[in-house]
């Protein structure tokens, strides 16, 4: 089953929950486009957690363009969509791999936004791969999120490294780091204890954790993955800068997608903070993460409201 | 935001007040900065519009239109609605005689684990016996991770590492409960997405066995448009009979409790404020009206700041002050207490007005330069510590400033600083509550203009003169000694002059360094 594949699936779903007024708008044969089929607009692209910037942008843009035709739907839409699609437009290769010895990934984000089960998913497509994987269980602070990890590794036949509960978490992703290296893994996974970007302690507890897997490679960590619940409104943003400040992220993975939200905030993250979108979590199973594709991404952004 | 809403409100009706009349045209702008906020702070759309046609009713209504100051006015009617909408609140868990089954459901990471945990020690709290029920089968360590919930707070824990179906479990559970004499059961379901229709209908298997008293679905408060379609299909499965929201300890704006209140009609009982267990807080909706709007919240701060300031030691000290004793351990310990309230821009952003402040304060890391002090202070022996401006000399100075790693000059800062503290300190002490305020409140101005400044300048010590006074004392010298000489010549011309210039002299001499 292809992505976009996935995304209708979970979609046809969506659509059951959204009512049909959106669609609505279109009916007939085509639409003057006045203020009240701005507004229109404007509140489908608010109804993906865009945001009110990102929303307000791409309305100006279309008022400018078309102001006081007559429009089809399908002619609106695909303006937005290539806007988006050129806003998000990335590189394919997800991963930057370290050019010689391992590569170091760590893994930060608000509590219970996935991260846990984003590290399962990851080490399962790098084990599928043909690579070994190593994770660092540096969560010692959750109660029992040692032993989460512990059994995805289990399940997926990744080695682990784990620290006593409450203790450093510096120390546990420094031993990971030491493991890696002698035992010749290619792929090094650092799990972090989720937490709110406004906890400032905690956030120099992370940028500490950086600076010591830099320690052993220097050019560690090589990725820095920020994991975001599809769910997350605005707050979004705000999540980004900040773990952006503390960790230099360099991506995210946007988790939960195959639930009823849209994750449009990722648009405004792209904006505001430019971090790229590089993997997506569209299930509960360890095989449940796909690359992140732009253009199967704004498709399935206005899926349900296109179609009729 | 709040200010920045009223801010563009009133700029969007200062030029039609002009006018003198406020018609419905008119106010449409003023009622668009109201919705943008709304949606800004995550307040899902349905829910927006809906809102924005009870306001507009309410804003074009005689009470708006004839005020004086309708800004003002339309920002009340908002706050007041937004209220009313989030309201009626019901902090109530409505326990019944024998056992009641409390049970948590919602959206993986929403935080129902931790809550269940919250809960089992607020409930304890109460005079109760709680069972938390580990009925989470699907992820993994879920069932570990509430048993270490239990141990730490000595509840206990049903759990079968073996189990397959949560609904037996949950019976089984229950019946444990009866046996062990517990009378209030907290099931902790699976984390689970509302389109799952196999998962949502394993939970109204286990409302339709259990028959669970209270039924409570757990909101992530960062949740954004997809707030509502969760939100109304939990209701729809289950009939729910209150909301916990999560996580609000983080600077979302939680417009979400808007949203999930109006689509499913019931209470938002409780808030969650932080991972550690006892931050569990009943709902106030004037609180998260003000908080949706982006307005201060001077009551939480003000709970917060009786709760984590320690009584005993504040008392301990609002005595010695009285006392006129104020150290720099006293000083310590001030700034100990202040950190125990959070980040110092989350507690500047609960006071209204300063918002902007917070803004301003932007990259000055306020918690460094606690963090700081404290360390200077720390490298101090006690006496420096009881008596800095007497005992710390420039060898002392330096070497506290390499015990705490800053350079010398802040040290004399700091001491600076901790002299004008310590004379305010001292005058308040002896002052009654109102001139007490009005000492604060000069501070804070003055604080404000010019946070580097000293707070008072020094007075004098009484071991140094003013240039007049050094003046003046080297006249008089000067004086008496050519007065001497004069004498010393008188005696040389006349010798038979015996002793009698001497006996003046003498006492005139021990005067001098006394005379003032």
């Amino acid at each position: 089953m292809g992505l976009f594949e996935k995304f209708k699936q979970g979609l046809k779903k969506t659509a059951q929950f959204l009512n049909t007024d959106i669609r609505d708008i279109f009916k007939g044969e085509g639409r003057l486009v006045d203020d009240a089929f701005l507004e229109e607009v404007f509140e489908m692209l608010v109804r993906t957690d865009m945001g009110i910037e990102a929303s307000k942008e791409l309305v100006a843009d279309i008022r400018e363009s078309f102001r006081a035709r007559v429009v089809q739907m399908e002619e609106i839409l695909a303006r937005i969509k290539e806007k988006l699609k050129v806003l998000l437009a990335q590189p394919a290769a997800p991963i930057r791999f370290a050019e010689s010895g391992p590569t170091v990934i760590m893994v930060a984000g608000v509590n219970g936004c996935g991260k846990t089960t984003s590290i399962a998913k990851l080490s399962q497509m790098f084990i599928a791969d043909g690579k070994k994987v190593v994770l660092g269980a540096a969560d010692t602070f959750r109660a029992a999120a040692v032993e989460q990890l512990t059994i995805w590794a289990g399940r997926l036949g990744a080695e682990i490294v784990t620290g006593p509960s409450g203790s450093d978490p510096a120390s546990v992703a420094h031993r990971a780091v030491a493991k890696t290296l002698e035992s010749g893994a290619e792929v090094c996974i650092i799990d972090t204890a989720g937490r709110l970007q406004t906890q400032q302690g905690l956030m120099q507890q992370l940028t500490k954790i950086h600076r010591v897997l830099g320690k052993q490679i220097s050019a560690a960590p090589h990725e820095v993955l920020l994991v975001l619940d599809a769910t997350t409104g605005q707050n979004g943003i705000s999540q980004a800068k900040h773990f952006t400040e503390a960790v230099n992220c360099t991506g995210l993975i946007l988790a939960k997608l195959d639930g009823t939200a849209k994750g449009g905030v990722v648009v405004a993250i792209r904006q505001q903070v430019g971090l790229p979108v590089k993997y997506v979590g569209v299930g509960e199973k360890a095989e449940d993460l796909a690359l992140f594709e732009p253009d199967s991404f704004v498709d399935a952004l206005f899926e349900d409201m296109a179609g009729r | 935001m709040f200010e920045s809403l009223q801010q563009n409100l009133s700029s969007a009706l200062r030029s039609l007040t002009g006018r003198g009349i406020l018609t419905e045209a008119n106010m449409r702008e003023g009622l668009r900065q109201v919705q943008m906020a709304l949606l800004e702070a995550d307040v899902s759309l349905p829910v927006v519009k809906d809102f924005m046609a009870t306001i507009g009713q309410a804003a074009v209504g005689e009470r708006i239109l004839k005020s004086l100051n309708p800004t003002q006015q339309l920002t009340y009617v908002v706050h007041q609605e937004l209220i009313n909408l989030m309201g009626p609140v019901d902090h109530s868990l409505h326990f019944r005689g024998e056992v009641s089954v409390l049970m948590l459901c919602g959206l993986q990471g929403s935080g129902k684990t931790t809550t269940c945990g919250k809960l089992g020690r607020l409930i304890k709290t109460r005079g109760r016996q709680p069972l938390l029920v580990a009925a989470d089968l699907q992820r993994p360590a879920a069932i570990q991770q509430l048993q270490v919930l239990g141990e730490q707070l000595g509840i206990p824990v049903y759990a079968d590492l073996n189990a397959k179906d949560p609904v037996t479990l949950c019976q089984a559970a229950v019946r444990q409960a009866k046996a062990q004499g517990a009378n209030t059961v907290i099931l902790d379901t699976a984390g689970r997405l509302h389109v799952d229709a196999e998962l949502m209908d394993q939970l109204t298997q286990i409302d339709r066995r259990i028959g669970p008293d209270q039924v409570y679905l757990v909101v992530d408060a960062m949740t954004g448009q997809d707030a509502v379609n969760s939100a109304k299909a939990f209701n729809e499965a289950l009939e729910l009979d209150g909301v916990i929201m999560t996580k609000l300890d983080g600077d979302a704006r939680g417009g979400a409790a808007l949203s999930v209140k109006a689509v499913t009609g019931v209470p938002i009982k409780f808030v969650g404020t932080g991972e550690h267990l006892d931050s569990i807080e009943e709902f106030h909706p004037d609180r998260m009206a003000g908080r949706i709007l982006g307005m201060g919240d001077v009551v939480t701060l003000v709970e917060q700041a009786q709760e984590k300031f320690d009584k005993e030691e504040m008392e301990k000290q609002q005595a010695r002050l009285q006392k006129g004793q104020f150290t720099l351990v006293d000083f310590k310990k001030m700034l100990g207490q202040v950190g125990k309230l959070g980040p110092l821009q989350k507690v500047m952003g609960m006071i209204p007005g300063m918002g902007s402040l917070t803004q301003m304060m932007g990259d000055t890391d306020a918690e460094g330069e606690m963090t700081r002090l404290v360390g200077i202070i720390d490298s101090m022996t006690p006496a420096e510590r009881e008596n800095p401006t007497k005992v710390i000399d420039p060898s002392r100075r330096r070497r506290i400033a390499a015990g705490a790693g800053v350079q010398p000059h802040e040290i004399n800062e700091l001491v600076k600083q901790f002299d004008g503290m310590a004379g305010i300190m001292k005058k308040m002490a002896s002052m009654g509550i109102m001139e007490r305020m009005k000492t604060v409140r000069q501070l804070q101005q003055g604080g404000m203009l010019n946070p580097s400044a000293r707070l008072q300048s020094k007075g004098d010590t009484g071991k140094r003169l003013t240039k007049q006074e050094r003046d003046k004392l080297k006249k008089k010298k000067e004086r008496e000694e050519r007065k001497k000489k004069r004498e010393d010549r008188d005696k040389k011309n006349k010798p038979d002059d015996k002793n009698k210039p001497d006996d003046k002299n003498k006492p005139d001499d021990k005067d001098k360094p006394n005379d003032k």
